[in-house]
């Protein structure tokens, strides 16, 4: 188990307050100015060297995307780094977490980002839905602009950079890269097609870097305790360091938790969130990574560790780490349906596979709740998610076929089964 | 199930115009000068705080504030599920029923608001004060099942303490946000199974 010597949120469940004095107290802010004085170079091969892989569900490898970012003597354009806090995948809630109770983290990890890219602004995008986090996040800016650790000469650093707060609305969706930036020059939130990448065109065009809250945020204290420290920790080379949970359903104690990357899925659900209700035996299975990450069945959750390649490896993923758990007392096709709807329910409506086909998914699983369909319908239904899977411009349509994906691999004797009593029902009825 | 934009309904305004010019001008000033369109989302926003609800004739005032036709205001105003473009009850309950809140129980907090205030879901009291809405994930999961009303979340919910929050929000009080049990923040119920020092020092758990 993590000790709390290796922990980077250590305000997780703001057991302090977040403002700067008790900041400081943390550890924020310590010598930021030397550490951008040891060079944009010094900086992205430290963050190569910590193995820290996107912490918003794609699990790119941070110092590599930062390196994408062009030379802004070449380019003579404004350079952005853009924050994603426009969480909003079922079953995750961390970022909430470091927004209300570690901004400054953030704001630190901003001004090392930024410069490491050639931004001299960052934009924060939060979900309009977190307004009480946003407000503390935009305490924690004041704050650092009255010591000096924003705007000219940020923190001593030699380098100029500010901070801005944009609230979004409520669209799931802003949540994909493309999306927030359309969102944040005004637009509706619908993604761009790529390339171009927005480390060429990003925000007005510019070069930009969009990176999660919790990937930021865990910057400076990477830098402060060596990439070395962080890769130390892990499973292996690929994924490597520690990593916010959240634990919600059927456990005993949900909670947030920053545990080890890589730790035994049954040993998190035991030791931090009371194991789950009504015992081990009582498990039915878990989502592993937020909504959209296919189901584990129980006897792949006993084994399994919680990291980016092993989750793959049994056709799941990591995503942000939202472990959705749930007894045998769930409905899981209707568990699953519910997510149906909410994929149709936030689809932007510009590519056709995911507006149409998100609605064809979704009034399908309604009647596999209930079992009134037929045995094929199931091929159908696993037919229909691949042809929406793949062929829409960003990856919602991808999130809205595999739960179903997984719900059919693990379940279908289930599915199956309810057909059957339905059947046998309306016969006798 | 939320109110549809109407731009020519009766209770449209004919006037609106921004309580604080100063507000506006703050807002335009995050944005590159000649990026004033970003400045539309906080704006609508803004217009929303003042009136409660988000006019026609506001978003027009947003679109010439923005240098853009008000087409462009009204494509976001309706893309985006936070903006009211009706009036809504003075507290706006949205209960989120995604697969993580479903699995705690937020259904039985559907039933227990719409049994209290008499109103289904997408509906509001005849009084005007609240607005019943089911709303998608609103990233709280672990403290499920809960609420947000107006600008607060209301967490771990039971049947009982949401019936006793819309009442005391009814008699004009304020109660407490956030966790509806003795927790603090997103730890576990039971006490946090890390950062056992800095709880102890906070006074939090045994």
């Amino acid at each position: 188990m993590l000790q709390d010597k290796d922990r980077i949120y250590t305000n997780l469940y703001g057991f302090e307050r977040f403002s700067l004095p008790e900041a400081k107290t943390r550890g924020d802010w310590e010598r930021t100015g030397a550490l951008v004085k040891k060079g944009k170079d010094w900086i992205i091969s430290e963050m190569k060297a910590s193995g820290l892989r996107g912490r918003g569900g794609a699990g790119f490898p941070t110092g590599l995307k930062w390196s994408f970012m062009p030379d802004p003597e070449k380019t003579q354009k404004p350079h952005y780094l853009v924050i994603n806090a426009d969480e909003s995948e079922p079953g995750t809630c961390k970022d909430r977490d470091i927004l209300r109770h570690e901004p400054h983290k953030l704001l630190e990890g901003a001004l090392i980002a930024g410069f490491a890219m050639g931004a001299h602004a960052a934009y924060i995008y939060i979900r309009g839905e977190f307004y009480n986090e946003g407000s503390a996040v935009v305490k924690a800016i004041k704050e650092a602009y009255e010591a000096g650790l924003l705007g000219k000469n940020a923190a001593k650093s030699g380098w100029d950079f500010d901070v801005y707060l944009h609230r979004g609305a409520g669209a799931y969706i802003c949540g994909e890269e493309t999306a927030l930036l359309e969102s944040l020059e005004g637009k509706k939130g619908q993604p761009r097609n790529k390339p171009p990448f927005p480390a060429m065109a990003g925000l007005y065009s510019c070069p930009t870097t969009v990176n999660n809250v919790e990937t930021i945020a865990s910057v400076p204290t990477i830098l402060r305790r060596g990439g070395a420290w962080f890769a130390s920790l892990g499973s292996d080379e690929k994924n490597t360091g520690t990593k916010l949970f959240c634990i919600s359903g059927h456990v005993e104690n949900p909670c947030n938790v920053e545990e080890e990357m890589g730790i035994p899925l049954r040993d998190l659900i035991e030791k931090h969130a009371g194991g789950v209700r009504g015992g081990w035996d009582n498990l039915l299975a878990i989502i592993p990574g937020g909504s959209s990450t296919p189901l584990l069945p129980k006897d792949t959750c006993a084994t399994i560790r919680m990291d980016f390649d092993s989750l793959r490896e049994v056709g799941s993923g990591l995503g942000t780490g939202g472990v959705i758990v749930m007894d045998k007392s769930t409905d899981i096709v209707y568990a699953i349906a519910r997510l149906s709807y909410f994929y149709m329910h936030e689809s932007c409506g510009q590519c056709t596979p995911c507006r149409e086909g998100t609605g064809w998914l979704w009034r399908i699983m309604q009647r596999m709740v209930t079992g009134n369909a037929t045995i094929d319908e199931i091929d159908m239904l696993y037919d229909l998610t691949k042809e929406i899977e793949g062929q829409t411009i960003c990856a919602h349509g991808d999130a809205s076929a595999w739960p179903i994906q997984g719900l059919i691999r693990h379940f279908r004797p289930e599915m199956e089964a309810r057909i059957l009593v339905y059947r046998k029902q309306a016969k006798a009825a | 199930m939320k109110p549809k934009f109407e731009p020519n309904a009766d209770y449209q305004p004919k006037d609106f115009s921004f309580k604080s010019q100063k507000k506006v001008k703050d807002i335009l000033a995050n944005y590159p000068s000649n990026q004033a369109r970003s400045g539309i989302m906080p704006l609508l926003d803004l217009a929303q705080r003042q009136e409660g609800w988000i006019s026609r004739v506001a978003m027009d005032c947003i679109a010439e504030a923005v240098g853009q036709p008000p087409i462009k205001v009204y494509e976001v105003a309706t893309f985006y599920t936070m903006y009211n473009l009706a009036p809504v009850g003075k507290y706006l309950v949205q209960l989120c029923t995604t697969t993580p809140c479903w699995l705690c129980g937020s259904a039985a907090i559907i039933e227990a608001v719409e049994t209290h205030l008499e109103i289904k879901v997408g509906e509001s009291t005849k009084d005007g004060l609240f607005t019943l809405l089911e709303v998608e994930c609103l990233g709280a999961c672990v403290n499920a099942p809960m609420v947000q009303i107006n600008d607060n979340y209301y967490e771990d919910l039971t049947a009982e303490s949401i019936v006793s929050i819309l009442t005391a929000l009814a008699a004009g009080k304020k109660p407490s946000i956030g966790s509806q049990t003795k927790r603090v923040g997103s730890m576990a119920l039971s006490g946090p199974t890390s950062l056992e020092k800095q709880a102890k020092k906070a006074g939090v758990g045994s």
